[in-house]
């Protein structure tokens, strides 16, 4: 059993105390002890980006980092960008635009697009493209979810 | 598997080689290696692990006096969006473009793919063309003491560097280039995006009225460490770059170059990129 840490941070803008091993991940920490399934488990090893979490207002592959590694830092999950007004704006022209199939890969998505939409509010299609080339789709061939980012962008003009 | 004691998260440098003298320390910064490979079992935990991210001083960029420092948490966005990086050292930012994804360059940090070490490291090999040097902090007796290796001598093989278990990477220093520098970063891989090169190139020299002075070429991917290729700068070194030039530069490649084969690709099929892509790469300079 590796040494337990505790650790304080602000989830979803909530300040929270926890206690994690010192070898857990981010991802295990958010869906195993707080209970935050959203953020989703796909390759665990940083190739797909399901499990993109923001963290001190960028994004990172939370499979990757390390939960004790959180401890001081402001974490944003999907389920706190969803309650967001940019987030929602983010949802519904993913719904517009039939950007989600079997939806696993949606969150870290949204992720990641609010993160580049927030980096460069004006960012072209092949910005977006570049922005999303961590996270892997395997349903709906990118089209659609370029589509989906490229509406919110056109729509904050 | 192996068990951590104990988890540290030091807010000063004396604090790091404090611990890191005592012993037993696996030290983490991004976790974008350290995670996978320690899950994957290839890396053992020592009974300490140390978060260095709170570490005061060791994030950012400083030129003083021509001398760029690199600071060892420095993450690969921070490079990426650094105008002088961009400017300035071309074959650094174009290896932090092609360097895995957002994600990974967000939390991936320079010291971190120093000491990974992998022979195909993205940032390696600019930073070998850059002639850059590591410099290590320990504290053997009580105050902090600084060593600088060329980042050339510091790769032994893969994974293994010149950093005894009581230093931390502090940061990478890099002599900024003289007037008239042009360098370039190529890499190959199968697709765009979170690739492992199958073989990477970095080039850099001053080229001026036609010729070529203080070059500098390294090759990722095709030998146990990044490497710098001496053959074929002697082949360029003083030469006008005309069509002559660069095919005695394409074959010297070959002698500096030590492939395997691999699931990524055969030492033949190595060796024939590593002379096509230095050749496009030698062609793209002469013709501006």
């Amino acid at each position: 059993m590796s040494a337990m840490v505790d650790i304080t941070f602000k989830l979803n803008g909530i300040n929270r105390k926890t206690r994690v091993s010192a070898t857990m991940s981010a991802l295990d920490m958010v869906r195993d002890v707080l209970g935050l399934t959203g953020t989703k488990y796909g390759c665990g090893e940083g190739e797909c980006g399901a499990c993109t979490i923001s963290v001190d207002g960028i994004t990172l592959n939370s499979c990757l980092m390390f939960a004790a590694d959180c401890d001081g830092r402001d974490v944003m999950t999907i389920e706190g960008l969803a309650a967001d007004r940019k987030g929602e704006a983010l949802r519904d022209s993913f719904v517009e635009h039939g950007a989600v199939q079997c939806g696993f890969c949606t969150p870290g998505f949204v992720m990641q697009a609010h993160h580049v939409l927030e980096k460069n509010p004006d960012a072209s299609e092949a910005e977006i493209q570049r922005g999303i080339e961590g996270n892997l789709c395997r349903c709906t061939g990118y089209r659609k979810i370029v589509d989906a980012i490229a509406g919110v962008a056109a729509a904050a003009k | 598997m192996s068990t951590i004691q104990h988890y540290a998260a030091p807010r000063s440098l004396e604090e790091a080689a404090d611990l890191l003298r005592q012993g037993n320390v696996t030290v983490l910064a991004g976790g974008t290696d350290l995670m996978p490979q320690s899950k994957a079992g290839k890396l053992k935990f020592q009974p300490v692990l140390m978060n260095i991210r709170n570490v005061e001083g060791l994030r950012g960029l400083t030129e003083t006096g021509g001398v760029l420092r690199i600071g060892a948490t420095t993450t690969i966005t921070d490079l990426y969006d650094s105008d002088l990086v961009k400017s300035r050292l071309a074959a650094l930012w174009q290896a932090c473009d092609h360097f895995a994804s957002d994600q990974i360059r967000n939390a991936g940090t320079i010291g971190g793919n120093i000491c990974n070490a992998s022979p195909a490291g993205d940032t390696l090999v600019p930073l070998l063309v850059l002639n850059a040097r590591v410099v290590l902090a320990a504290k053997p007796n009580g105050a902090l003491t600084q060593r600088v290796v060329p980042l050339r001598e510091f790769f032994v093989g893969p994974g293994k560097v010149r950093r005894e278990p009581s230093e931390l990477v502090a940061a990478v220093e890099i002599d900024m280039p003289p007037p008239g520098f042009v360098s370039a970063f190529f890499k190959f891989g199968t697709r765009p995006a979170l690739d492992i090169s199958t073989i990477s190139i970095g080039f850099g020299a001053v080229y001026e009225g036609g010729k070529l002075r203080d070059v500098r070429v390294a090759f990722g991917a095709v030998a146990p460490t990044p490497i710098r290729a001496p053959h074929v700068e002697a082949a360029l070194e003083g030469k006008p770059l005309n069509e002559e030039t660069i095919v005695a530069a394409c074959d010297a490649a070959g002698q500096d170059a030590r492939p395997i084969s691999d699931v990524r690709a055969s030492d033949w099929y190595r060796r024939e990129m590593v002379r096509n892509m230095l050749e496009r790469m030698l062609n793209n300079v002469r013709n501006g």
